[in-house]
């Protein structure tokens, strides 16, 4: 699925929204969904995606700047008038009424017909493999089920976008990563524009076209999910998409893409300058624990290191060293044949490519 | 293994006595948790309301009173027109002698005055004159009690005796449902003499535009209490609970002062030329004023469970039927609403079974058109003292909350109400 990003099907325009008049949650707001996105907004919670899906939703106000569906400005249009299906993240199916009355409910309010209505309902419902279920009360269904209704009764109007506030937070890990494929092949099927909000990273990543990760009422970096997982931006997004080495130091020089720094501990390395400010400024080298090679060819970046702690997961094991002064640098060894094997207190050298070591902020 | 089988537990016995050993300790000290209330409770209410009801039909003072008559009277044929036999007014003399002894013919005059007027003082007249008749000396006893009063050849007496010489009676009953067991067996009393069915339709009536304002009133102080931040909600929440805190009394005396002719509201009212100087609002003292007081004093009632059932309504319900294009009003109407309705249920049967029963507010504030039937009987527990018409009429009112208790079960379901 190519989303063209020139497409501004979804537009925030230096918006701003704060409760009480002191703080605000969501501060200069700037982004732009194509249309048949996928996009997820991601980040700890109170960070301000929820807050952003409920402006869009109309649920709340933006207390300043533009939001535009379409090309048209939306602040003053009421919720039921614009048109967005939204999955919540308890379902919200109505409880005294049934599957198919639940699926109606958004056709008779637009006042369909009878005919057309029950056709529709069923096609939602057949949709989501829940064709046989019209007569129960939500009572009588799985999450998982529940999910599905509330999926379908999004979806049933036909609507251009789609709205999910962390929709599978309450089912369990297997039946959450299954969803996770639901939702991403309705979603190509039908063309729709999705915008979901969740702290999962790994759903962020195995869902979305884009993703955008909020902190502190700002997006931090609005990227792919190849890219947010292997070019983070700032140590924020480093830290928090994927597992993430730190180092602390300072920057000595910087040549074209090559940032010289010098850790606290005294040593220098070479990183990838990303994000490191001028000489003198302080920064945060990331490494991801998969892009470390134990001995190996000796090069710029290679150190001595003391294997601290194992931990034996099947695949790999995860070992626990001391690099650089930083006893929580791990690195992950893949169990495979022809692979050194460690001991603790073991000393040995860890290697990286420059460019796997990122420069960013402090 | 079988169904009929039994299970053994590890020492042979049989599993389900073994259950039941283990578990007795666990019931004796749960009844002993409960006991000192329970006995409490079997004392000071279950048993005054069997010995009210009971007293509802008990009539044994006929018997008591008159035994020998009694027996000797169950022979005459009251169609007969005639009075009765020479044995029966010996058996009277005889029955009055012992009773005079003991004061009782006036207790007993007095009861059998509630069937038929002028009886009481019949028996008190005879009962002072019956000292002087000499049992052994008297040839004809007709003849000495018409000497002492004409009544006692009136077959008129003698029935009512006759009607009521059993152990137990309906007449209270009856007498409750204005009824009356005339010539021609049970007949219904003459329309202006009817009370107690135009008491028992306007007491529902009035509980149920009672139940009503309640609904109207409260229902969206509930839904503000359930949906304002909790800061604010426990404020308005106070204001609630406030009257709560003040006496009844209190409270139903301050709406008379509000309300009487030359009251607060009305002086206003007169003030803004609303009404006129001579015109003034009648609001106390009949149907309006019991009406409006009670709304006020029952309205926490409607509240409470109103409140309780909304705050377990998560507004995303509202939000998911706004985001599928259904504006304010529909939304609440097809989503809100219905997930209320356990709450007006448990709020309407709690503020009219305490309404249907309700005594001081419409003693003070009703005159005589906004009283309740139990007005009516507190006057014939503490007033007129027939406590067997006051015990029937309590015992018709008890069944009424119960057939509309089950009406409603039958109808809404409990367990569509919920009371938190």
């Amino acid at each position: 699925m190519t989303a063209s990003n020139n497409d501004d099907f979804v537009v925030f325009d230096h918006v701003q929204k704060s409760y009480d008049g002191e703080l605000l949650v969501v501060k200069d707001l700037n982004l732009s969904i194509g249309k048949g996105e996928f996009l997820t907004l991601l980040g700890p919670s109170g960070s301000g995606k929820t807050t952003c899906l409920m402006m869009l939703a109309g649920f709340e106000t933006a207390t300043n700047g533009d939001i535009r569906l379409d090309g048209n400005p939306i602040n003053n249009i009421p919720p039921h008038k614009r048109g967005i299906g939204m999955v919540f993240q308890n379902y919200a199916l109505f409880p005294h009424m049934t599957v198919g009355e639940n699926l109606a409910f958004p056709l008779e309010v637009r006042k369909m017909g009878k005919s057309e209505r029950e056709e529709k309902v069923k096609y939602a419902l057949d949709m989501v493999q829940m064709g046989d279920f019209a007569g129960r009360r939500p009572a009588q269904l799985s999450g998982g089920q529940q999910q599905r209704i509330a999926l379908a009764r999004a979806l049933v109007f036909n609507p251009q976008l789609v709205l999910m506030d962390e929709p599978l937070g309450a089912l369990d890990k297997q039946l959450r990563e299954h969803m996770q494929y639901e939702i991403k092949h309705l979603h190509e099927s039908l063309g729709i524009t999705v915008v979901y909000v969740t702290h999962d990273q790994s759903e962020a990543l195995t869902m979305s076209d884009r993703v955008a990760v909020f902190e502190d009422g700002r997006i931090q970096q609005l990227s792919s999910p190849d890219d947010l997982y292997e070019r983070p931006e700032n140590s924020f997004v480093a830290q928090f998409i994927g597992e993430n080495n730190k180092l602390v130091g300072t920057v000595a020089a910087v040549k074209g893409t090559t940032a010289t720094v010098k850790l606290d501990n005294g040593s220098v390395t070479e990183a990838l300058a990303v994000n490191c400010g001028e000489v003198g400024d302080r920064t945060t080298l990331s490494i991801r624990p998969e892009r470390v090679d134990l001995g190996g060819k000796k090069t710029k970046n290679t150190t001595d290191a003391l294997v601290k702690e194992l931990i034996y997961l099947g695949d790999h094991i995860r070992c626990r060293m001391e690099v650089h002064g930083n006893d929580e640098f791990i690195v992950k060894v893949p169990n495979a044949a022809g692979h050194k094997h460690l001991v603790e207190g073991e000393k040995t050298t860890v290697t990286w490519a420059k460019e796997d070591c990122r420069a960013l902020d402090a | 293994m079988s169904n009929t089988e039994t299970v053994l537990a590890s020492d042979g016995s049989s599993l389900k006595q073994s259950l039941a050993r283990s578990l007795r300790r666990q019931k004796i000290r749960a009844l002993l948790l409960i006991a000192p209330l329970l006995l409490f409770v079997l004392l000071t209410f279950i048993a005054p309301i069997v010995d009210m009801l009971f007293r509802s039909v008990e009539n044994s003072i006929v018997q008591e009173t008159l035994p020998t008559t009694v027996v000797e009277l169950a022979s005459w044929d009251a169609e007969s027109g005639n009075p009765p036999s020479e044995a029966v007014f010996e058996a009277l003399a005889r029955d009055l002698k012992v009773a005079v002894a003991s004061k009782s013919h006036t207790r007993l005059g007095s009861r059998l005055n509630y069937e038929q007027t002028g009886v009481s003082s019949l028996f008190r007249q005879t009962g002072r004159q019956i000292k002087k008749l000499d049992l052994e000396a008297t040839p004809s006893f007709k003849d000495a009690f018409e000497k002492m009063n004409k009544r006692w050849l009136e077959p008129e007496v003698w029935t009512v005796l006759q009607a009521f010489s059993g152990k137990y009676t309906d007449g209270y009953f009856l007498a409750a449902a204005d009824l009356t067991r005339g010539a021609d067996g049970i007949e219904v009393v003459p329309e202006d003499e009817k009370i107690y069915f135009k008491l028992f339709l306007r007491t529902l009536q009035m509980s149920m535009t009672i139940t009503i304002m309640c609904i109207l009133l409260g229902y969206p102080i509930a839904f503000l209490l359930a949906t304002l931040p909790l800061r604010s909600s426990n404020m308005l929440m106070i204001l609630v609970l406030l009257p709560f805190w003040t006496s009844l009394l209190v409270r139903t005396s301050a709406w008379k002062v509000l309300l009487q002719q030359q009251g607060v509201i009305n002086d206003f009212l007169v003030w803004a030329h609303i009404v006129a100087d001579d015109n003034r609002l009648e609001l106390i003292n009949n149907v309006t004023g019991t009406v409006i007081a009670m709304t006020h004093i029952l309205l926490p009632f409607m509240i409470l469970p109103l409140f309780s059932v909304m705050k377990t309504i998560p507004p995303t319900y509202m939000r998911a039927a706004k985001s599928m294009g259904a504006n304010d009003f529909t939304a609440f109407r097809r989503v809100y609403f219905p997930q209320s309705i356990p709450g007006i249920g448990a709020g309407s049967i709690l503020v009219f079974i305490l309404s249907i029963g309700y005594y001081i507010t419409p003693e003070i504030v009703g005159g005589t058109k906004g009283v309740f039937i139990s007005n009516r009987i507190a006057y014939h527990i503490s007033s007129s003292l027939n406590w067997g018409l006051g015990a029937a009429l309590g015992a018709i009112l008890l069944v009424v909350v119960l057939a509309l208790y089950w009406m409603y079960d039958k109808f809404v379901g409990i367990d569509n109400v919920k009371l938190g």
